[in-house]
């Protein structure tokens, strides 16, 4: 139990807390696999991939608009995210190899141009996405009303997740990746060619980050800014979780995505002090984050 | 009192044991030479001495002093100074810059933020010095990138003998150098005074037996050897390493 | 060549507008706070991505403290430069661990937490609606600063002063350390440099002057809100030394005038500013990467 303006809190709050939170984690979780793969192959901040999240959004909006197919709406906004994010590499990041201060700086620029032409096609307004029709409704569990969207995100979030597990331990080309954010020179060395590999990587963190996009769309709305939040919340969850590690984006997005969101419910003006202190924590103690490598 | 005491140094990278129990001893003013076959560990050991690598086990003390887990700033500022076997200089400096970097780096002043360097008169002739001693004076104002490899392995030593060292560590000073650039090196070490000791790496027999007094054989990172150049020139198993 | 430019610059209210006053007023501001970032990124060599942390540090505190009545502003000047230097040696200690691509991610971070302190802590700093109304200081000897003439005087003044600071700074046997640093490290450890230190009070040092711009910042402007920690300054100052050349005196100048100018005049022109820099920059990057004036700089060397 606890108190807030003298109203103790019953345990529904907290199930309802614990459920969004873990919700909002895995939407996260998207977000920030993506970029933490990016980053550990790449060494790219891509401060653009808040960017893949507010496009995919507004494009699955207008798609939902048109046809009211939430799958639909989701591959069309994907294919449209994949296409931005292997454009992005292939003709511009790619010929800044290893300068990362001035793929960082394209990015920012992407960022101008991504964020400007939503505003312009879809207005400033906030908007929320309609959820699929089949999961408007919620479902009872002892006596705790669940919102069975927000299960179902939960439920999308751990299906990714295992195959992106999946992807990473068992297939050729999550080895090579894994074998690249442990050692790029290796990976260089190896004769496999080393751009398809940098495009498929950005290209599948595109995906992650537009999925998100989808599926955070009816909880977390899309509106110009969210770009930035989405960059920022991943930020925070790669320092923690370590960088380059799926493992750590997993358990970094539910740390992230539970303090977060019982932070908004609990002190909604100091939220981001309790991210701030864990990060601060993790970069004192251990500043490669919980599963990062260690560089000697 | 020992120039540099290595007791029973070991290191590992994960399974690999690079380094294997090594025991030396070097005299102050003594002239040694590290030989061995490539990968025989010579410039690890290098790096475990210089403090850009830590043992995973052993000793190390220089002048007496421990300095096993000093940092490798800390173990100059004991009177060690090193190069390395690919030249690391700053390129994009000027060749005056690059020597005013050696000769401050063991001064006070090299802390102070409010005054102009060139107003450091002592550092600034120092370097003045060093470039006329070495026949460098009219490049100073090259900038280091601009300069031949052999003038910038030479630059290499005169950068470590700038902080005025008492134990000089070489790896490989005249790799890839040519006939009479090696010469010209050879001599400048030779001609190094006796207050400094000089512990040499080199791949180049014919100049470890010319420099040294007494050479230490590395293999597969344990000592296979150690005696005059006579002694190991006369080594069956040395010759064996190389040949075999 | 530096005398003509300095006339232009004290005849420019007399040839210009009060509008082109207020640009060159935040062009010299903008240019102490790229200087002040080319400390670290120009001559030690680290790329620090979040400086606008210092800058919104020390305007947060300018715009506390106006608001609250203090007039002094010698004082408002030195607890914002105290407050920036002071938030650098926090987050220093924390970022300083790492290296590169990391170190910048590090640092990025870091700022947009404390945008995001800024943009929620609605009860201290409004949150996006920011801290309005804070008026020009008198600075001593009876000179009010509300005429933009007379500010865009001093920002001159002070800009003038920060140029012959830096001047001295960097080329101490402090700065030629940073520089033998951004060169190469290990050597610069194996002559007998704490490295690390150097960094940390390079990094202390750059935050004290980004400081500097953050209250002038402040002054000039009239309000501080969360945009002062954006994203946006802190990459637009990369984009400034990018741009001028990094590594020189006057570079960042160049850089801070380049993108200011840009910034206004494609503003005024059309609603969609913000798509159009953003191609720019794109474009620039792609084509001038080494800095426009890289090109004639390397004649003077």
């Amino acid at each position: 139990m606890s108190r807030a303006r003298g109203i103790e809190k019953p345990m529904a709050f907290w199930i309802i807390q614990t459920l969004n939170g873990l919700s909002f984690s895995m939407m996260l979780f998207l977000v920030a696999a993506g970029f933490t793969l990016i980053f550990g192959l790449m060494k790219i901040i891509n401060i653009a991939h808040g960017s893949f999240y507010l496009l995919s959004a507004y494009i699955g909006l207008t798609v939902l608009r048109a046809t009211d197919n939430f799958l639909l709406a989701t591959i069309a906004s994907s294919i449209a995210v994949v296409l931005v994010g292997i454009a992005m590499q292939s003709l511009f990041l790619r010929r800044f190899y290893m300068k990362e201060l001035q793929q960082v700086l394209l990015t920012f620029g992407f960022v101008l141009i991504i964020a400007d032409v939503c505003l312009w096609i879809w207005g400033g307004n906030p908007m929320a996405l309609p959820k699929p029709s089949l999961l408007r409704g919620s479902i009872w569990i002892g006596n705790v009303v669940f919102p069975s969207y927000r299960l179902f995100v939960i439920f999308v979030g751990v299906v990714i997740a295992v195959g992106l597990w999946i992807f990473q331990e068992k297939t050729k080309f999550g080895a090579i990746v894994r074998a690249g954010v442990d050692d790029e020179e290796m990976l260089r060395g190896s004769g496999i060619n080393i751009q398809v590999v940098f495009v498929g990587v950005f290209g599948l963190g595109a995906l992650l980050a537009g999925i998100g996009g989808m599926i955070g769309g009816p909880f977390v709305g899309v509106f110009p800014g969210v770009d930035v939040s989405m960059l920022l919340l991943a930020l925070v969850v790669v320092i923690i979780g370590g960088v380059g590690s799926l493992r750590g984006a997993f358990v970094g997005s539910l740390f992230v995505g539970l303090v977060d969101n019982f932070g908004k419910a609990l002190f909604p003006e100091l939220s981001l002090f309790t991210l701030f202190a864990p990060m601060a924590i993790v970069l004192a103690i251990r500043p490669t984050g919980i599963f990062g490598k260690i560089e000697e | 009192m020992k120039a540099l005491e290595v007791q029973a140094l070991s290191k590992n990278f994960g399974g690999l044991r690079a380094i294997r129990d090594i025991s030396l001893e070097i005299e102050e003013g003594e002239r040694r030479a590290i030989i061995g076959p490539n990968g025989a560990g010579k410039t690890t050991f290098f790096h475990l001495i210089s403090g850009f690598l830590f043992p995973s086990s052993g000793h190390l003390s220089v002048f007496g002093t421990e300095v096993t887990h000093l940092q490798a700033h800390q173990r100059a500022a004991l009177g060690m100074a090193r190069t390395f076997q690919v030249t690391n200089l700053f390129q994009k400096l000027t060749l005056f810059e690059n020597i005013l970097l050696g000769v401050q780096a063991m001064k006070w002043a090299r802390f102070c933020f409010y005054r102009r360097v060139t107003a450091f008169r002592d550092i600034v002739y120092e370097t003045e010095r060093l470039l006329k001693e070495w026949n460098l004076w009219e490049k100073k104002d090259t900038p280091l990138k601009n300069l031949s490899y052999g003038e910038q392995r030479q630059i290499e030593v005169i950068m470590a003998l700038a902080t005025k060292p008492r134990l000089l560590l070489l790896d490989e000073p005249t790799a890839g150098l040519s006939p009479a650039e090696t010469i010209l090196v050879t001599s400048i070490i030779k001609g190094l005074s006796r207050e400094i000791t000089t512990l040499l790496i080199e791949h180049d027999m014919d100049v470890a037996f010319d420099i040294a007094e007494k050479i230490t054989v590395l293999h597969f990172g344990s000592i296979l050897a150690e005696g005059s150049p006579d002694q190991i020139k006369g080594n069956p198993k040395v010759t064996e390493i190389y040949l075999g | 060549m530096p005398f003509l430019f300095a006339v232009l610059i004290l005849l420019l209210p007399f040839l210009f507008s009060n509008y082109y006053v207020g640009l060159a007023t935040q062009i010299f501001i903008m240019a102490i706070f790229a200087m002040s970032l080319d400390i670290l990124v120009g001559h030690t060599g680290l790329p620090s991505m979040g400086h606008a942390a210092y800058y919104g540090v020390a305007g947060y505190a300018t715009g506390f403290l106006c608001l609250a009545g203090i007039k002094n502003f010698w004082l408002v000047v030195v607890l914002g430069m105290g407050l920036g230097g002071l938030a650098a040696a926090f987050f220093g200690l924390l970022a300083l661990r790492a290296r590169g691509p990391y170190f910048m991610l590090i640092t990025l971070a870091l700022s947009q937490v404390l945008w995001g302190i800024a943009f929620k802590w609605r009860s201290l700093t409004k949150g996006d609606d920011g801290l309005p109304g804070i008026g020009r200081p008198i600075i001593g000897w009876g000179i009010d600063l509300k005429p933009d003439l007379y500010f865009y005087y001093f920002t001159f003044a002070i800009f003038l002063i920060v140029v012959v600071a830096l001047f001295i700074f960097l080329n101490s046997p402090f700065g030629c350390t940073l520089r033998g640093i951004r060169e190469s490290e290990s050597r610069m450890r194996a002559l007998g440099y704490p490295v690390w230190f150097y960094k940390y009070v390079a990094f202390i040092f750059a935050g004290i002057f980004a400081g500097i711009s953050g209250v002038l910042w402040v002054y000039y402007s009239g309000f501080v809100n969360p945009s002062y920690f954006a994203v946006d300054l802190s990459v637009k100052a990369l984009l400034m030394l990018i741009l001028g050349g990094s590594g020189s005196l006057f570079g960042p100048l160049i850089g801070a005038g380049i993108i200011v100018l840009l910034e206004n005049l494609v503003s005024g022109f059309t609603e969609r500013w913000s798509l159009v820099l953003g191609i720019v920059y794109v474009t620039v990057i792609m084509l001038f990467s080494e800095g426009i004036f890289s090109v004639f700089r390397r004649g003077r060397n």
